[in-house]
């Protein structure tokens, strides 16, 4: 029998507070239950952190409105007994642009599925947070989405610990001369054409694009924002960084996908006006 | 003494479904066990008739009895042809047969767009919708997709596709929910509530 006074009568008494706070942007959202969603969400205090909304898929829900992806929001949720309940929110940026356009939307959704699949729950990365809150205010005040998601994936590398080697060859280490390169993919950055022989699956690049890469890699968004990038450079550059984030994650990003169906179709629904003027 | 291997089944089996954990499987199984022969019966057989007798329509997709050639909207002879309302699921078209306000027929769509999850175009019935608009006499399709980004998505890709047609297009109202307090609306529903505002004295 425990008695009263008994230390082992204290039990189960939590050590940490049962609710806390966390300021965070919504990813993404998954039906769970009866009227509950799953919400995935990246908080600028604890990183990727899951979390039960509670009846948010009834009409009358007070949360429902503020939870939607791409919202930044303020959060106090309850620990539960497996994953936190958010037990109040409120919206400081509901971005409501970045869900009104089908092409902002797929981008939004890429820098999400790219954040989602890089980090791993609970540890605290606020350069990241940092960078997506920066994007989608830019995305939704109509900045230019290719240069965006560009500038988002170079900076999001550096932040993660998969930032390219882009100045010197990362077999011989020998500095990068003015001419065309390799990269590779395994060993994260650039080859020169002297060690090209020795890894066969190097890949071609041009010295245009590397430039435009190290500008990009290395610039405040403000000085980056000047160059120019031309379109080839612009093609061959989402093609090299989409190859690279395949290599890490041993998969194919699902987003890429949808934003080429997205773009087919544009361009059925718009040719034919331009053809008969 | 281990459960018994065919109450384990059953339990393992009730375990599967949405929200029941293993306890309520397990009370579960130990009800049937004690309850009359006919409700296990029933409950077997409606479970195989469910998989078996139930398909899709093969106009609007909506779920119908087999043996059908469409399901039982699509066959109304009442309903009004040239209007039709776009639902990502059958619940949606139980959920607005229940209102009882609208007329018209459903083009079910099996699902919505999703990104980040690759839920892209082709995953969907939209190719089907665009043919039953070439092939019918249709004046307006309603867009009922849930006002969600995914349902937003999907919603503002069948307006792009469904634009040449040269049809009205229209897209459910959202607005503050009935009972709901203007305190806790948040800012996105507000905006619409405000810029979708109706006309008073006018029915």
């Amino acid at each position: 029998m425990l008695a009263i006074g008994d230390e082992r009568y204290n039990f189960n008494v939590p050590n940490r507070e049962r609710t806390f706070r966390l300021q965070a942007l919504i990813l993404r959202h998954l039906d769970w239950g009866e009227a509950d969603r799953l919400i995935t969400l990246y908080s600028r205090e604890e990183g990727k952190r899951r979390a039960i909304a509670k009846g948010v898929r009834r009409l009358r829900s007070r949360k429902s409105g503020h939870l939607e992806p791409f919202s930044q929001v303020n959060l106090l949720l309850a620990r539960g007994r497996d994953l936190p309940i958010i037990t109040q929110v409120e919206t400081i940026k509901p971005f409501s642009t970045l869900r009104e356009d089908l092409h902002l939307i797929s981008y939004a959704s890429y820098l999400v599925e790219l954040v989602d699949r890089f980090t791993i729950e609970e540890e605290s990365n606020p350069d990241v947070y940092g960078l997506l809150l920066n994007c989608f205010d830019r995305l939704s005040k109509g900045a230019e989405a290719a240069f965006e998601v560009r500038y988002f994936e170079l900076q999001f590398l550096n932040s993660i610990g998969f930032r390219p080697e882009l100045t010197e060859c990362v077999v011989c280490r020998e500095r990068i001369q003015p001419q065309a390169q390799y990269f590779s993919f395994e060993l994260g950055g650039v080859v020169c054409p002297n060690c090209k022989p020795k890894l066969p699956t190097a890949y071609s690049i041009s010295l245009e694009m590397l430039k435009y890469l190290r500008h990009l890699q290395r610039s405040t968004y403000a000085e980056a924002r000047k160059a120019r990038i031309p379109p080839l450079v612009q093609v061959e550059m989402e093609s090299l960084l989409g190859r690279y984030f395949t290599h890490l994650l041993e998969r194919q990003l699902n987003t890429p996908q949808f934003i080429r169906s997205i773009k087919n179709m544009s361009q059925l629904t718009t040719d034919p006006d331009q053809d008969n003027p | 003494m281990p459960t018994p291997k065919p109450i384990q089944d059953v339990i393992n089996a009730f375990s599967r479904l949405p929200g029941i954990g293993p306890k309520t499987a397990g009370r579960l199984a130990f009800f049937l066990l004690s309850a009359p022969d006919e409700l296990a019966q029933d409950l077997a057989n409606s479970i195989i008739a469910l998989k078996t007798e139930v398909v899709t329509c093969p106009v609007c997709f909506n779920i119908m009895g087999r043996g059908q050639t469409s399901c039982d909207i699509c066959q109304d002879e009442h309903r009004d042809r040239s209007l039709i309302c776009v639902v990502e699921d059958a619940m949606d078209v139980l959920a607005l047969e229940r209102v009882g306000a609208y007329q018209g027929l459903y083009h079910v769509l099996q699902g919505v767009l999703s990104p980040i999850e690759g839920i892209s175009p082709q995953d969907l019935r939209i190719e089907e919708l665009l043919k039953r608009l070439q092939e019918n006499e249709v004046r307006e399709v309603i867009i009922a997709t849930n006002p969600s980004m995914e349902g937003d998505a999907t919603a503002m890709y069948l307006q792009q596709r469904l634009q040449p047609l040269g049809l009205r297009i229209t897209r459910l109202a959202r607005g503050l929910p009935v009972g709901s307090d203007l305190e806790y609306a948040d800012p996105t529903t507000l905006v619409r509530a405000l810029s979708g505002r109706q006309e008073m004295g006018v029915s």
